[in-house]
């Protein structure tokens, strides 16, 4: 090689280095000036499930808004987000999260919600490789609970499992405790895709535990058409329907179930079969549905007043139609607008009052505590069921609320949360948590720090 | 064996509202040899229009009317815009071309009326009825019952009117079909005007069942083995195919779905479609049409005593078979001065 190749190789190399660590101290003087925190958001606008979303970004935008307008951001630190179409897609939801995951201007990521079953699942070791949580509030991976095999997975509030398990406790308080459902058939309609067959674990563990006979009938997707599987429920007749849909499912089971006379107050519709999209195309037939729900609806929690005063009354919420203000979708996107600030409040005061990485964030989700006490200040008591989240429980809450359609609007019918019996399913899914750390090598984290 | 029937006749009814689906493909294969993949979201386009006029406190027939006109007006537009440039060109351009024209009406629709899922109500009722121990609903009584008004309707507009004899010309070769003066673009903003009102129908029946929502456009995802069932060419084999894949699927999910694990549904109907594609052609194929073709060429090649009309070929129709076979089928020669 000759020397003028050797120095034209050697000026090539410094002049790379130079301008790495000019990238990597510019970064990181973006990042110490940063004064907003960064929150992207996977949304679906458009596409089949478009009227299931829009409500939720305008709830989780508008407490956004609030906590920017009438808090001044979080200890000071004001949000900033941004959307990203993902159809409900996963290859767009992915392709979502590799674009926002290094954060923006400086500020990083400290939450991803993927807003999807399907997403989150195939993001679960993406985001250990990048540090940065997955907050999937009533759905998402069961196991994921385990947070010392999950421990950037959050399957906060209210998992598939206690959502069973609440259907099947509040079928209980009805017919007048556990004991009396020895004997009784409950037959779950589900969507048969992953998601749709997560509970058939919890529900035949419950079964075997209480007595009763568990019937699973599974729904092609979509579900516009269940004629067959109606014509087996009439056939089986069982005493209750646990219904878990998705999308066009829900409408029609309801109103397939009153074409082959199936009382419509003995169904249950499970956490995604239970908002007023999911109900009013069913009409007239609808009324007297039930479904179970960690996001009771409702306009009049104090949260509410605020966001119409501060929010909605200045023009400023991100609601079209004012009709879902207060709606099941709606209180959903505060709820998990709610655990994200809460979450990034932890951090910061533990971390300092600035803009928080995922690490961070996750420990901020870790040592998450929200008391009776913190909601009222919230104004989210009734709204949000008290949570306190560990390494070992990511989950945290576990009971939902029981609602019934009236034709108009729903109304808590359950005696306030109905719990689920964490207690007996724990077991159950560290079990499962510890067979994936098995399958995939993974050294579960020690969950005393 | 009541179980049974109860599941058979549920399929039956099942099937016809695909059948509603599939015919609006078959009015557009029919008529320009594309299959339409826009045709779901027409049926999606026509129930959005339909419930957002509804909503606005408009009369249900005026509503029913004002939304024909919309279907009818998408139907020009696709014509001029989309479908007249591309005369000539490859089938698959065309089918290319109504994927887009699909993602075109999905978005604008939901740009114009909103993504929010609406209630559709029909004032049909229902609950279901007994008939000789076999519970039956009634809405899928109304929707057969639609569906065969529907049938007999475009067969009378297929074989009895001066347009619907020209677009069977044109569906057999529209070459020939130009050749001798039959204009193409009217007949195809036509055709795509009656696949608007088709649409119109299935998504009302569709839509008051499930709600008005983007799902909408998922039905077609069934229209598909009704169609290699029944034939891409025949109103008739939609109607046959449907009935084939309701009461297949239906059966299928009850008596098989346990042993296979469930959502047999899902697959059993392009078995079925496959099954069929085996014997070589669909239930209701062009193969008999076809002879019909043949036997009026022969009579156009030797002309028969007594008939002038026949026996004389026609300027347009004198130079090969096809035009001879549009010549012959047609019952008057006027028929193709459209």
């Amino acid at each position: 090689m000759s020397l003028w190749k050797q120095k034209r190789i050697m000026s090539k190399a410094v002049g790379l280095a130079a301008l790495a660590l000019s990238a990597a101290v510019g970064t990181s003087a973006s990042a110490e000036e940063a004064k907003t925190q960064y929150f992207p958001l996977a949304t679906f606008r458009v596409g089949a499930y478009a009227s299931s979303g829009i409500p939720v970004w305008a709830g989780e935008i508008d407490y956004f808004r609030y906590i920017n307008e009438v808090e001044g951001g979080i200890n000071g630190i004001k949000l900033v987000w941004d959307e990203c179409e993902t159809n409900w897609e996963v290859e767009k939801g992915v392709e979502c999260y590799e674009r926002v995951k290094a954060g923006k201007n400086g500020s990083p990521v400290p939450i991803f919600l993927p807003h999807g079953d399907p997403i989150s699942k195939a993001l679960t070791e993406k985001s250990v490789a990048d540090k940065i949580p997955l907050v999937t509030i009533a759905y998402g991976r069961t196991e994921a609970i385990d947070g010392r095999v999950f421990p950037y997975s959050f399957p906060v509030v209210f998992s598939f499992w206690s959502e069973a398990s609440s259907a099947v406790n509040f079928i209980a308080e009805k017919v007048g405790g556990k004991d009396k459902l020895k004997g009784l058939k409950i037959a779950t309609v589900y969507h048969d895709s992953p998601y749709g067959k997560e509970t058939q674990v919890p529900l035949a563990h419950l079964a075997k535990t209480y007595g009763f006979e568990d019937i699973q009938i599974p729904v092609p997707h979509p579900g516009n058409e269940q004629s067959a599987q109606w014509a087996k429920i009439r056939q089986l007749k069982p005493d209750w329907v646990f219904l878990r849909g998705w999308g066009v499912m829900t409408p029609v089971a309801i109103k397939t179930a009153a074409k082959v006379g199936f009382p419509v107050d003995h169904i249950i519709g499970g956490i995604w079969s239970g908002s007023e999209e999911d109900v009013r195309p069913a009409g007239a037939v609808g009324k007297g549905y039930l479904a179970v729900t960690p996001f009771p609806a409702g306009a009049n929690f104090e949260i509410h007043q605020k966001l119409k005063k501060y929010i909605l009354d200045k023009g400023l919420s991100d609601l079209k139609d004012p009709k879902s203000f207060g709606s099941v979708y709606y209180n959903s996107g505060v709820d998990e607008a709610i655990v994200a600030v809460e979450a990034i409040r932890t951090a910061q005061a533990h971390f300092g009052v600035r803009p928080i990485n995922g690490e961070e964030a996750q420990w901020g989700l870790e040592h998450l505590d929200l008391s009776e006490k913190r909601l009222a200040e919230i104004g989210a008591t009734g709204l949000q069921q008290p949570l306190k989240l560990s390494a070992k429980d990511h989950e945290g809450g576990g009971a939902g609320k029981v609602l019934q359609w009236d034709g108009e609007k729903w109304n808590v019918v359950s005696n306030g949360w109905v719990k689920s019996d964490r207690d007996l399913l724990l077991p159950l899914i560290y079990e499962r948590a510890a067979a994936y750390a098995r399958e995939k090598g993974i050294t579960p984290r020690d969950a005393t720090n | 064996m009541s179980f049974f029937i109860e599941t058979l006749v549920g399929g039956l009814l099942a099937g016809v509202m695909y059948s509603l689906v599939a015919i609006g493909f078959v009015l557009v294969f029919k008529a320009s040899g594309v299959f339409n993949f826009a045709q779901g979201s027409m049926v999606l386009c026509a129930a959005l229009t339909f419930v957002s006029l509804r909503d606005k406190g408009i009369d249900f027939w005026l509503a029913a009317l004002i939304t024909l006109a919309v279907m009818v007006l998408i139907a020009i537009a696709v014509e001029r815009v989309v479908l007249r440039p591309l005369v000539n060109r490859p089938q698959i351009t065309l089918f290319m071309a109504t994927l887009g024209v699909s993602f075109v009406i999905e978005g604008l629709a939901q740009i114009v009326m909103g993504a929010s899922v609406h209630e559709l109500d029909l004032g049909i009722v229902d609950t279901p009825i007994e008939i000789g121990g076999v519970q039956v609903s009634q809405f899928d009584l109304v929707a057969a019952g639609t569906a065969g008004i529907l049938v007999v309707a475009l067969s009378i507009f297929f074989n009895k009117t001066r347009v619907g004899i020209a677009l069977r010309a044109i569906a057999d070769d529209p070459q020939a079909a130009l050749s001798i003066g039959i204009r193409l673009q009217t007949l195809w903003q036509i055709v795509w005007g009656v696949a608007g009102f088709v649409s119109l129908v299935a998504g009302l029946l569709w839509g008051a069942r499930q709600g008005v929502q983007f799902a909408l456009t998922l039905v077609v995802l069934k229209a598909l083995p009704v169609l290699i069932i029944g034939g891409f060419t025949s109103i008739t084999g939609a109607i046959v195919g449907g009935l084939i894949v309701g009461a297949g699927d239906s059966l299928a999910e009850i008596y098989l779905g346990s042993l296979l694990g469930g959502s047999v549904s899902t697959w059993f109907s392009y078995v079925l479609a496959v099954a069929s594609s085996w014997s070589g052609r669909p239930v209701c194929s062009a193969k008999r049409r076809s002879k019909g073709f043949d036997a009026c060429r022969r009579s156009a090649q030797k002309p028969s005593k007594g008939s002038t009309r026949r026996t004389r070929p026609r300027r347009a129709c004198a130079t090969g078979c096809a035009q001879a076979r549009l010549w012959c089928c047609s019952p008057h020669s006027r028929a193709f001065r459209l």
